[in-house]
């Protein structure tokens, strides 16, 4: 936009008028609606508020947070930091926090992916591939979630026991305990050498922008991959060995009733994970086939016609298109991830819902308890909204 | 822009007149229905002419409806002597089946006015929550079960063991004691609903279930085979089961505590479901006084004279009440015998 379409009269502003203390002047009318309203707003919540704490109080129910510095005593299966049932509610409630969390990103990432296979494989020329996907996404978007979350732990807990246990690899364990992993025991320089691979990802995806930078000038493709690789693969190796490289790997073993050692992961969280992925990825799959079909075919055509190989047109035509169609749906699929991984009660999974569910049940603060929940589904889900509506508008057509 | 906020600030105002007509005319109704249940639980249940009893969602013995769909069972027994004791008809009562987790927020919202639902009297529910205890009807102890195959003597055994447990009960915390104390190391698979937990625990997730001691006996009772399931000798804690009420109304706690007390001094005297028409006739004068042909017991209590006859008919004396739902299910007196014959059971005098 040059400056010369701009008509100098449209930045002028408007004469002000005075403000005249009548019904026929609109500002005062205005101003007079939006007091009575936040008035009335303001007054009903100040009514539900009042009226809550008289009644707490007539019948002497406890009220305020000081609970959360208390003693637990509540056990916990899994969690992400230590814990220990002599630490506070507010930790356990932040170990269940973590839990949630832990199932959802998980959850997220699996859904959009086996989403994404599966809406493009709907719509495969393979007739048996777009068939199968068919079956899938129609069978599994209609039966309620929670009876396939029941189903999933059924059939995990029908595995056999621990003595039992099928052991397809060596240290790897599967049983009705969960699944057994050898583990590397956890030092200092793991922690290292984890930094360095996050810095060299970061560090190629800068090299990778400087590159498309430079040949959108001069027009000479330069190669990302040696980068990528002293960054994301020398780095973080270069960094362990030289903090002494080390090397413990810690096997399960089978010692009394349980396995000990290694890394876990419980039928509860393995079999939400699952519910929830299978669920989601069927929502996914449909609005990536839908996102797919609103690229009108001449799209393709004249991408074609332009000499694009068939994944160019993809890349560069096709998929940016669907994306902005895809986006925002998914947006509503990830928020519902986050809010059904709460029928994690149902399973047993110890996430926040059901560590604040046990909070007030023994402290017996009902109210505190569930506006702790709300506040985090409400944390979690507005990062999501804000951090998707952040990349929607990233990818959006950009209109001049 | 101009028609749109023209529009806009129109219906705004038609709603905004709406409800501040509106809200005076809710207001006080509102706050009414808010204080009803804080006080005065037995007009509240006269006028509405039913009990409204809180129970479990279905536990052998304790309270679980039959194959009609009639609840039957021990706390279901307590329900209908309290509704025979206000009006002398023992059916007119309304069960509502509550989780180990909602049953504290139902009786606090006023939605059930009994909890008979084996829950353990402690000092922090008594406060706290805003409750009043009435009796302890039902003395137990937390205990575990595990398979009989593992041959396992004591609980003491379990290090390392994976533990079936309900949440948001004593039981939870309970065992976080104990294995503190002891030593143990375990893991907890906590599921809400009893069906799933013991579910978990029949299908081998966990290596052990732990709940009070009744409670294992009735989930014993109801597998097919309860030979390959074990009690083990531990008890780890006292769990005194009463049923409970809202603070504010101190007559009806007190009916649901005499309730209690007229079932055990029923036994004591041998009164039963069976002979209590004759047994009005007895010449003991305690008796003469519990069964309302002295004295205005009934009266003090708010309640017809002729509430203990009301009850025994109903229901039958403790004993009997225990010996029709929990002994089938092996459950022994023990702690719940009569004082005199050992136990903890004991009744202040009716005078």
């Amino acid at each position: 936009m040059s400056e010369a379409t701009i008509d100098p009269r449209s930045l002028r502003a408007p004469p002000r008028r005075p403000l005249r203390l009548s019904w026929s002047d609109e500002r005062v009318r205005g101003i007079f609606w939006q007091i009575l309203v936040v008035g009335i707003v303001g007054s009903i919540v100040w009514w539900l508020w009042s009226n809550t704490v008289h009644n707490l109080e007539v019948r002497r129910i406890a009220t305020g947070f000081g609970f959360l510095n208390r003693e637990a005593g509540l056990p916990i299966a899994e969690s992400v930091i230590d814990y220990s049932p002599a630490d506070t509610y507010l930790r356990a409630l932040v170990v269940g926090l973590l839990n949630t969390l832990k199932v959802s990103v998980v959850g997220i990432i699996l859904a959009t992916i086996l989403g994404t296979l599966m809406g493009i494989a709907r719509l495969s020329r393979n007739w048996l591939l777009s068939k199968l996907a068919g079956i899938y996404i129609e069978a599994i978007r209609d039966l309620p979630l929670l009876l396939q979350l029941l189903l999933w732990y059924a059939i995990l807990q029908g595995l056999p026991g621990p003595r039992q246990a099928l052991n397809p690899a060596p240290g790897v364990f599967l049983s009705n305990r969960g699944l057994k992993l050898p583990w590397i025991e956890w030092q200092a320089a793991h922690g290292w050498a984890l930094l360095a691979l996050i810095l060299g990802i970061i560090g190629t995806l800068a090299w990778r922008r400087v590159a498309i930078a430079r040949r959108m000038q001069d027009g000479q493709p330069r190669r990302v991959w040696p980068v990528a690789l002293g960054l994301i693969v020398a780095l973080p190796l270069a960094v362990w060995y030289a903090l002494g490289a080390p090397w413990v790997v810690d096997w399960p073993a089978l010692r009394g009733f349980n396995f000990r050692g290694g890394a876990n992961m419980s039928p509860e969280y393995f079999a939400l994970l699952l519910g929830l992925v299978l669920y989601t990825a069927g929502f996914i799959a449909e609005i990536v086939r839908a996102g797919i079909l609103a690229v009108p075919h001449g799209q393709w055509e004249a991408a074609q016609a332009l000499g694009l190989r068939p994944k160019m047109v993809l890349k560069l035509i096709v998929l940016p298109q669907a994306l902005r169609v895809i986006i925002p749906p998914m947006t509503s699929q990830y928020l519902n991830i986050t809010k059904n991984s709460s029928l994690a009660v149902a399973i047993g999974y110890q996430d926040i819902v059901s560590i604040a569910n046990t909070t007030l049940n023994q402290t017996g603060q009902a109210i505190e308890g569930i506006a702790i929940i709300m506040l985090v589904y409400l944390t979690i889900s507005l990062s999501i909204s804000l951090f998707m509506n952040w990349y929607n508008a990233r990818i959006a057509l950009v209109e001049r | 822009m101009q028609p749109f906020g023209l529009l806009f600030a129109r219906a705004l105002g038609v709603a905004t007149l709406g409800l501040a007509l509106a809200l005076p005319l809710a207001l006080p109704v509102a706050a009414q229905a808010q204080q009803a249940p804080a006080s005065g639980t037995s007009e509240a249940i006269r006028s509405r002419g039913t009990l409204i009893c809180g129970v479990t969602t279905g536990l052998a013995g304790f309270a679980q409806p039959d194959s009609q769909g009639v609840w039957r069972g021990f706390d279901v027994e307590y329900c209908r002597a309290v509704a025979a004791a206000i009006f002398g008809d023992a059916s007119k009562v309304r069960y509502v089946p509550t989780t180990a987790q909602s049953r504290f927020t139902a009786l606090q919202s006023g939605e059930v006015d009994l909890l008979a639902r084996n829950t353990t009297w402690t000092l922090s529910r008594d406060t706290s929550l805003g409750f009043d205890f009435a009796a302890t009807n039902f003395y137990d102890g937390q205990g575990f079960m595990v398979k009989t195959s593992l041959g396992l003597k004591s609980a003491k055994e379990l290090d390392g063991a994976t533990i079936c447990v309900q949440p948001g009960t004593t039981t939870e915390q309970n065992l976080t004691d104990w294995a503190r104390s002891n030593r143990v190391r375990f893991t907890p698979v906590v599921i809400e609903r009893l069906e799933e937990v013991v579910g978990a625990y029949i299908a081998g997730r966990c290596d052990a279930y732990t709940t009070d001691i009744s409670g294992l006996a009735s989930t014993r009772s109801a597998q097919p085979r309860p030979a390959e399931h074990t009690i083990l000798p531990d008890v780890i804690s006292k769990e005194p089961l009463a049923p409970l009420v809202r603070q504010g109304d101190a007559r009806f706690a007190d009916v649901v505590r005499w309730v209690h007390f007229l079932l055990l001094s029923a036994e004591e005297f041998g009164i039963t479901q069976a002979n209590v028409g004759q047994m009005a006739n007895d010449p003991r004068p305690e008796v003469q006084r519990m069964l309302g042909r002295n004295g205005e017991l009934g009266q003090m209590l708010g309640l017809d004279n002729a509430w203990a006859v009301n009850v025994l008919k109903a229901t039958g004396n403790y004993g009997e009440i225990f010996q029709r739902h929990l002994a089938p299910l092996g459950i022994q007196r023990g702690q719940n015998a009569l004082w005199n014959a050992g136990g903890l059971q004991y009744s202040p005098p009716f005078r």
